[in-house]
């Protein structure tokens, strides 16, 4: 349970907190005042408002969806349960402190990225709390879903070529920095360290202290690779039996949202090919009707990425004796619920 | 009757290269076959086994996408555009 309703409702009516410390907040909630101080790395270490809400997210023991050896059991972080519903509410928000830590993000800065999809819904989510314009270069092709949830937070999106997917976007994102420097403050989460150090110092503690340290392999989907190099880092810090296995679709052309085919995609600069144990792939189909049986029978509706990154985990525990597996399940399917493979 | 195909950046590895081609075809369904036909490679990118569009990749004719409309039964003219596309970005998010 991550909202604590008990407490919550022991609270005099009508009287709400703030602990935006020097920070004096308007109706619309924009910070009004310039000398307030940083956010902190993690979140939880006294976010503000809604950003300390970030992380800390379930760990969950799946009940239906199961291996057939019952002596390998799987988990997923939920990451949905973040403030903008995905697994980049934690890189994002850890480049936006850094930034205004390092103070290469000042107020009247506009935050510059290129993101299909959840980094730009985080960080627009973000930029909403903080005060800050969000500008992002998008391929048109992202699904509706989406799009809407960046105008509700109110981010401006420059759409790019979508048969270049999101390498267009990257590539328009580097274009408007090179020609307005001084505008923007472009994390460039392909190549931000911050990224990964995100999942090192959140996601990585979270699982050991969830498992009791009892976690033997970890598989995650390769999108910026932020969450497998990260988590995996800190796995292997701490443990040493970990093995860390690393999910990628199965082509250069395929639906499985936030992940690249890295033989033919832009390699991010934070990514180590030989770090991972292992490296799997996933088809697209395979990843879509995983989707449908963890809605049909667990009751989990999940994003296509979580589907796939649940069908590496199913054939992984066929491969092995004993263990727990854990997978990081990085959206939910309501973010999907146009596309059409639902109706199989 | 000539339309042109446009080809994501992901599968030009299959058509040598080329992201714009030119074709023959009176349907949606026709055109890919030729397209299909003349680069057998692209064939399991495109269609699943029983030869129906895979469900994430969406096809429009000038900007329209087929699936609201006559699908793979959708009529092409001289001139038109048949774009192929994921229905993701790929990459980041
Ligand atoms: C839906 C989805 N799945 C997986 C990923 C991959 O995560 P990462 O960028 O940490 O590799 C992302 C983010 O990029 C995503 O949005």
């Amino acid at each position: 349970m991550r909202f604590n309703y008990r407490i919550m409702n022991v609270l005099p009516p009508l009287k709400f907190s703030s602990s935006l410390g020097s920070t004096t907040e308007t109706m619309s909630g924009k910070p009004t005042s310039l000398n307030r101080s940083p956010l902190p790395l993690r979140p939880d270490e006294g976010a503000p408002g809604v950003l300390g809400r970030i992380g800390n997210t379930p760990l969950y023991e799946f009940r239906q969806v199961t291996p057939k050896n019952d002596r390998v059991k799987i988990f997923a972080k939920l990451e949905w349960y973040n403030p903008a519903g995905s697994v980049k509410d934690r890189p994002a928000y850890r480049m936006i402190a850094h930034g205004e830590q390092t103070g290469a993000l000042k107020p009247g800065k506009i935050i510059l990225d290129a993101s299909s999809g959840n980094t730009g819904i985080a960080y627009a989510m973000i930029g909403a709390c903080r005060g800050y314009q969000v500008r992002l270069c998008i391929p048109k092709n992202v699904c509706i879903e989406r799009k809407q949830m960046l105008a509700a937070y109110g981010a401006e999106v420059i759409y790019t070529d979508p048969r270049k997917s999101s390498d267009g976007a990257i590539v328009e994102a580097q274009r408007l920095m090179r020609e307005n420097p001084d505008l923007y403050f472009y994390p460039d989460q392909y190549n931000n360290d911050q990224n990964w150090t995100a999942h090192f110092e959140t996601t990585g503690p979270e699982i050991i202290r969830q498992t009791g340290g009892q976690v033997t392999h970890f598989i995650a989907g390769l999108g910026t690779t932020g969450s497998l190099m990260g988590t995996g880092r800190r796995l292997k810090k701490e443990l040493k039996h970990i093995k860390v296995i690393a999910m990628q679709p199965d082509s250069p052309f395929h639906g499985l949202e936030g992940l690249k085919h890295m033989e033919s995609a832009i390699v991010p600069g934070i990514y180590d090919a030989n770090f991972p144990d292992d490296q799997v792939s996933v088809r697209t189909e395979d990843a879509h009707e995983m989707v449908r049986r963890l809605a049909r029978e667990e009751g989990m509706l999940v994003g296509i990425s979580s589907g796939a990154v649940m069908k590496a985990a199913l054939n992984h525990s066929e491969r092995i004796e004993t263990g727990n597996i854990v997978v990081i399940f990085p959206d939910g399917g309501d973010r999907y619920l146009s596309e059409s493979f639902w109706k199989a | 009757m000539s339309v042109e195909i446009q080809i994501p950046v992901a599968l030009a590895r299959y058509t040598g290269n080329q992201e714009s081609l030119k074709l023959s075809g009176a349907s949606v369904e026709e055109a890919i076959r030729n397209l299909t036909s003349q680069f057998p490679s692209l064939k399991n990118h495109l269609l699943d086994k029983k030869g129906e569009i895979r469900p994430f990749v969406n096809i429009y004719v000038n900007d329209q996408d087929i699936r609201h409309g006559k699908q793979m039964k959708t009529a092409l003219k001289s001139g038109d555009v048949v774009t192929i596309v994921p229905s993701i970005a790929g990459g980041n998010k």
